[in-house]
């Protein structure tokens, strides 16, 4: 075998190649773009396409991490470490502050996932971004896999799954009107093995907390919940360490862990090719809420 | 590994959300998480079995209703190959959404039902795959266990769609019979039907060549973004960065920019991970030359030898999308063609086709959702326009409506002459 037989690209660098195309046109076509940045795997990933795509120029615009006030420490550690390692502006919206203000109010079950969307909302109006870039993979979603990669957006950040762009070739509309703004996922393609494999490929760093790793947890609704300041254990949910590790990492109240005796890449890899569940349902509280929860916030503006 | 990227088309009810249910179930790309939702949701509505479209449908309205609204985008893999289904819906906005997705598919899947045969359907689907230039297609003469798996219904159908296709641009054309429902020459070879002695539509999918599809030999490479950093150590450096639309990038290659007809070398092909030697589809690199031009995003970089039109007028077959406006003669709109973003008025629609009968209809003056016409428009700045048939790449545009900022329409460049 040769190394390149009929000009053949692996389908990682195939879906790298378009992950760029993607970020480089709404950078030639948006003045105020913006990546949603909160330190977990895919944004991780999204922030080494965003170098390739304008190397050996820096990253040509700021992140964003809206920040619920219940995120895992390793990870808001990682987050400001790797935006100071890149050199690129990182902006917080914090739902705490927002809270402290009286624009968003703490629902009673004191998650705080539904709120994060006005914090969102405000702050995109707050710094004019017309182009958002979010992380979200098709996979992840039965309501994701219908979005298209550039997804308009009205002046209320709504998405409207009725109405949207036909999208064509690699050709993006990314024509708005002032107000309204796009939403761009670069890595819509990718699967969550994609995704590792790349981590795997590059050599990129990640928080450890994505490697298995002894921790106090719980069970609650057969997921195992880490116990944190926002998560704490009721009466009868008995307390113990297990070795465990997080396929995703969200707000600490709704992100449960699985048990994995995965401490590296390597395993992570072999242990998401043979896993029986999704990346969402074995990981996320807040998507068995309905069977359409994640379209629903989606609709009210929510990546 | 590679990717192979396939669009499904069928008509209502001929069982297509079964067979890519089917295919993500024995290729257990199906978790358990997702299968427990759609036996609780079936369990529900008081349906007798699990319901698999339940695993495509993903919107609420679409649940409601029963059907399928839009495009969606499914993955699964096999230690072969990883493959990315554009799943459009049979129901309404067909053509819309078929072209959609179409246009990025390596192969066009194709379903009927073998009790009702060949219908309209059919042959709008196998149009739209020729259409599209999608390069193989993929007849699935589904539920043969309603005809006892009978040899003759098939030949028949097979023989029927052979003889239509022959009037279509299909490079290759395979056709397989199987049972969406049993699993018969889905995933593996049927023991139902020993007189078919081709491949399970998987190991199709899996072993079809893609690879040869991309034109390799018409250098293309529309500029899509000037590199300049602004700091000490990249003082002078001015790349042109890009996706290869056709053709082999190689440092020293003697190249030549359009519109402006400049010449000059390629000083070098670079990526973030360092110099590569060579450049072809789909990568995404950054081409910098030997001389110091002004190249801005919209321009093409070519060969001088082999080189697009760049023409203001264009003849394009037009797909349209909108159902809010129709294509007007006299109107103008944006169009997008590779980097290039201009504007343009529809000088003439020369037909209109009726893509069941390929009758075209020189009367007509305007084109509505759905519908299919050649017209020929004029831009405001050239265009670096290949026939569609020699790379779909830069042979294809969209067209935007400036006031609404809707797609609203998908535009394939004519041969020239023809």
């Amino acid at each position: 075998m040769t190394d390149t037989p009929n000009y053949q690209l692996s389908q990682l660098r195939v879906l790298e190649a378009e992950s760029i195309h993607i970020m480089r046109e709404v950078v030639a076509e948006f003045e105020r773009p913006v990546l949603l940045f909160s330190g977990g795997k895919d944004s991780i990933v999204m922030l080494r396409i965003a170098q390739k795509a304008f190397h050996p120029a820096r990253i040509p615009f700021a992140v964003m991490h809206v920040d619920t006030g219940h995120n895992f420490e390793e990870v808001l550690a990682f987050r400001d470490k790797r935006a100071k390692e890149l050199g690129v502006q990182l902006i917080v919206a914090s739902v705490q502050e927002a809270i402290d203000n009286g624009s968003v109010s703490e629902p009673p079950d004191g998650t705080r996932n539904r709120i994060q969307t006005p914090v969102l909302l405000d702050a995109i109006d707050k710094h004019r971004f017309n182009a958002i870039f979010g992380g979200a993979r098709r996979d992840e979603d039965k309501a994701r896999a219908k979005e298209r990669i550039f997804s308009y957006r009205d002046e209320f950040g709504q998405w409207d799954p009725k109405n949207q762009r036909p999208e064509l070739w690699n050709l993006y509309n990314g024509r708005v009107h002032v107000g309204d703004s796009m939403r761009v996922f670069p890595l819509s393609n990718w699967t969550e093995l994609d995704i590792w494999q790349y981590i795997s490929e590059e050599g990129i760093e990640i928080p450890s907390i994505y490697y298995a790793h002894d921790r106090e947890t719980f069970v609650r609704d057969n997921m195992v919940y880490a116990v944190h300041d926002v998560c704490r254990p009721k009466a009868g949910e008995e307390v113990s360490v297990r070795r465990v590790r997080y396929r995703t990492v969200g707000d600490a109240s709704l992100t449960a862990a699985v048990e994995s005796d995965a401490d590296t890449v390597e395993k992570v890899i072999e242990e998401v090719s043979t896993t029986r569940i999704t990346e969402r349902g074995a990981t996320r509280g807040d998507d068995k809420f309905s069977e359409a929860s994640m379209e629903d916030r989606k609709r009210e503006g929510y990546f | 590994m590679d990717i192979l990227r396939f669009a499904t088309a069928g008509s209502v009810d001929d069982g297509k959300s079964t067979l890519i249910g089917r295919l993500l179930f024995d290729t257990k790309t199906v978790f358990e998480d997702q299968l427990d939702a759609v036996e609780r949701v079936s369990r529900d509505r008081g349906e007798d079995y699990t319901n698999l479209a339940l695993l495509t449908d993903g919107l609420r309205a679409e649940r409601e209703q029963g059907i399928t609204i839009d495009v969606a985008y499914r993955y699964f893999a096999t230690p072969k190959r990883k493959f990315i289904i554009a799943d459009t819906p049979g129901h309404i906005q067909y053509t819309r959404n078929m072209v959609t997705g179409a246009s990025t598919a390596d192969l066009a899947l194709v379903l009927v039902d073998a009790r009702k045969g060949l219908v309209e359907q059919s042959r709008r689907h196998a149009f739209l795959a020729s259409l599209l230039q999608v390069p193989h297609l993929v007849l699935c003469v589904n539920k043969m266990d309603l005809v006892d798996y009978s040899q003759e219904t098939f030949d028949a159908i097979a023989h029927e769609f052979t003889q239509f296709a022959a009037k279509l641009r299909i490079p290759d054309l395979t056709i397989i019979p199987v049972s969406a429902l049993k699993g018969d020459n889905v995933v593996s070879r049927s023991d139902n039907m020993p007189w078919y002695d081709g491949s399970s539509l998987l190991h199709h999918l899996e072993n079809v060549h893609v690879a040869s599809d991309r034109n390799l030999v018409d250098v293309r490479f529309p500029v899509q973004y000037v590199i300049r950093p602004m700091s000490d150590d990249w003082h002078d450096y001015r790349g042109y960065a890009g996706q290869v639309a056709g053709g082999v990038l190689k440092k020293g290659d003697e190249v030549l920019v359009l519109p402006s007809g400049f010449t000059s070398r390629i000083a070098s092909v670079e990526t973030a991970d360092g110099e590569v030697d060579e450049a072809y589809p789909p990568m995404s690199v950054t081409v910098r030359l030997e001389d110091e031009i002004d190249i801005s995003r919209g321009d093409m970089i070519c060969r001088p030898h082999n080189q697009p039109t760049p023409t203001q007028d264009v003849d394009a077959m037009i797909c349209w999308m909108d159902e809010s406006a129709q294509l007007q003669t006299g109107r103008k709109y944006v169009i997008k063609h590779t980097t290039r973003t201009a504007r343009c008025i529809v000088k003439d629609l020369q037909y209109r086709l009726d893509i069941n009968s390929l009758h075209r209809d020189e009367e007509a003056g305007t084109l509505a959702l759905n519908e299919i016409g050649r017209v020929r428009l004029r831009s405001t700045v050239p265009l670096m326009a290949d026939a569609y048939s020699r790379n779909r790449t830069t042979g294809g545009f969209i067209l935007i409506d400036e006031a609404t900022n809707r797609t609203v329409g998908a535009g394939m460049i004519a041969d020239s002459g023809r």
